[in-house]
């Protein structure tokens, strides 16, 4: 078990905690940075999805798991970053600016969407989410001109002032850059006044407006910083799938991302990724044990579905915090053996909350 | 040293056909520990919650330090000078106390946004400063054995503390204490007393409360404003509004009424 001696504030102002912490991401980014050499071109093209879904990830945790506001279109700025970024990629912009135009334009678009959220909150806001993902998955079908529609459109590779980035290795390290940064981006607000009133509201939004946080401004801006993050993640995904059509960024899209936080655990970073790495994975374990199962189940159309289903309600009733929440108590019970009580990280029971304002 | 921070003036408020605060007025003196009290729906949160601009009164105003509340939004309040702790215990749950004692800082806030993102060096200092200011509220109220604890696992007495420290960290001028002792075991209560007291002559905050325990009202209050269904019954030191006869007969009743308890015989 480790005790941290503190003997100065910087130590809880530092992202890095204590120097564990500091050996094992770098190892973890040096894994990352010697991956193209280390991992088949399959992986490393999972790798590169992973990469891709934890910054959507980080700007849904920002919202749902950060300001408690959840989002069921999120796969709706997502699309907006997406299209943005073919389109200004077909007009030969370098790709730093067209990153920025498609993050600004999402967090532009989410600032709309954030407008209802001043007003409504828990299902009511997931339901005018979840319109609003209708309304542009509907708008980038219909508004031919720009988008070509149903019949989809092909997006150019990455041209960074002159240097293409068209191999699979060249793509991953450009995700892995925007990831790492995206990554900072999202801690140096959280550790900052900006990211503690995101707390504050998610709970308890009387108290916080008693402590001086303008509701409005905050929920907005969270929604914005979300939103761009997603539109960040979606210019990459663009390039990595090559090819848009208006149906991938769906409801089912914006259930995935929304899945991919809650089983990666609401309100970590971590979880983002470890959600991300769950999405991307899953497919591939359905498709290995299909094999074992009987063909009339294996072979059925809606297995993956049903698995998605059966894995959340088992997380949301087992563990609640997750992929994360798991690693963490793996970690205590190694770190306390053989001191490891059942009950250690049993939530007390809520004392009972004012309705004022609600 | 006795000038006016906070005074209400024909303080009314109507919900709907309920007319919870009828005609209220009354000075809170800088310096002091002024105490409202009352039998259950007096209307004494009513008033807090007016005060924090959460309500609206229907008609009268407040002004504080001379200035009307009646158009400031309210999230204004607490810079202005206000904090406050809430009857239910309102904290950041899923957030350690030092955390909550940081978003108590909130109003002191210097940086912006953009260089928050790239946390530049005078983020850092900013940091370091909160930090600084959180620690002295946290050895003033002596949280420090609390200091990484979640929230979500303390006992019901520190959360208490919790919150007043939170409400200490935004440096107030006018703290109001929605029944600082509810809940609280005795030497608890004692506790909570003591800091009260503390509070007002070593900080020099001015606290407005309400309170039921009738210990702990005389123990600290310079006044008392005693209210009963949403109007003024007495306002003076605790003792002379304890043997006022409108007060004694809010709480306890009157002859008549415990005739009328009476069931009728059969």
């Amino acid at each position: 078990m480790r005790f941290v001696f503190k003997t100065g504030y910087d130590q809880d102002i530092d992202v890095a905690k204590h120097g564990g912490q500091r050996f094992w991401y770098s190892a973890l980014l040096l894994g990352l940075v010697i991956a193209p050499w280390t991992l088949p071109d399959y992986w490393l093209a999972q790798l590169t999805f992973v990469l891709i879904y934890g910054i959507v990830g980080l700007g849904l945790m920002l919202l749902a798991g950060f300001t408690g506001l959840f989002s069921i279109g999120h796969a709706a700025f997502l699309g907006v970053g997406a299209y943005t970024q073919a389109v200004l990629a077909s007009m030969g912009w370098a790709f730093p600016f067209s990153l920025a135009a498609a993050a600004a334009l999402s967090a532009l678009v989410g600032a709309i969407v954030g407008l209802p959220a001043l007003r409504v909150k828990g299902i009511y806001l997931g339901i005018a989410t979840l319109a609003f993902g209708f309304i542009v998955e509907e708008v980038l079908a219909r508004w031919e001109s720009v988008t070509g529609g149903n019949s989809g459109m092909m997006v150019a590779s990455i041209d960074i002032f002159g240097w293409r980035a068209d191999t699979s290795e060249s793509f991953y390290f450009v995700c892995l850059v925007c990831a790492v940064l995206c990554t900072l981006i999202v801690l140096n607000l959280l550790r900052s006044p900006t990211g503690r009133a995101f707390v504050a509201i998610r709970d308890s939004e009387i108290s916080a407006q008693s402590m001086g946080i303008h509701l409005a401004r905050y929920k907005t801006m969270s929604f914005m910083i979300s939103a761009a993050l997603a539109g960040v993640g979606g210019a990459l995904y663009a390039h990595q799938i090559r090819f848009l059509s208006p149906e991938q960024f769906g409801i089912i899209q914006s259930i995935d991302l929304l899945l991919m936080v809650v089983i990666g655990g609401l309100g970590s970073i971590h979880g983002a990724f470890l959600g991300a790495a769950f999405l991307i994975t899953m497919p591939q374990f359905i498709a290995l044990g299909k094999d074992l199962l009987p063909p009339a189940i294996g072979q059925a159309a809606g297995l993956q579905g049903v698995v998605y289903g059966v894995v959340l309600i088992a997380f949301v009733l087992f563990e609640p915090l997750g992929l994360y929440g798991r690693w963490l108590k793996i970690r205590t019970w190694f770190q306390l053996f053989p001191f490891y009580r059942r009950g250690l990280f049993k939530r007390q029971k809520a004392f009972q909350k004012s309705d004022r304002l609600k | 040293m006795s000038d006016t921070l906070l005074s209400a003036r024909n303080l009314t408020v109507r919900f709907g056909g309920v007319l919870a605060v009828n005609d209220v007025s009354f000075d809170v003196q800088r310096g002091e520990v002024f105490t409202l009290i009352g039998p259950n729906g007096a209307g004494k949160t009513t008033v807090f919650n007016l005060i924090s601009r959460i309500y609206t009164p229907t008609s009268g105003s407040i002004a504080f330090e001379g200035q009307p509340l009646g158009d400031v939004a309210p999230h204004r309040i607490a810079a202005l000078g206000v904090a406050r702790t809430f009857q239910n215990i309102e904290l950041f749950e899923h957030a350690t106390v030092l955390h909550n004692l940081l978003i108590g800082r909130h109003i002191h806030r210097r940086s912006g946004i953009w260089s928050e993102i790239v946390f530049a060096p005078s983020v850092r200092r900013a940091e370091r400063e909160t930090r600084r200011k959180v620690e002295e509220v946290i050895e003033f109220l002596d949280l420090q054995h609390y200091r990484d604890t979640m929230v979500a696992g303390l006992p019901y007495g520190v959360r208490k503390v919790v919150e007043l420290a939170r409400a200490l960290a935004t440096e107030p001028k006018l703290l109001l204490l929605d029944e600082p002792s509810s809940g609280l075991n005795v030497e608890e209560t004692g506790d909570m007393a003591f800091w009260i007291q503390d509070i007002r002559d070593d900080l020099g905050i001015t606290v407005l409360m309400v309170e039921h325990d009738m210990s702990l009202v005389s123990k600290v209050s310079d006044r008392v404003l005693a209210m009963n269904q949403g109007e003024m019954l007495a306002l003076g030191t605790p003792a002379e509004v304890q043997a006022h006869q409108g007060v004694i007969e809010a709480y306890l009743g009157t002859a008549d009424d415990s005739t009328s308890l009476r069931r009728a015989a059969p």
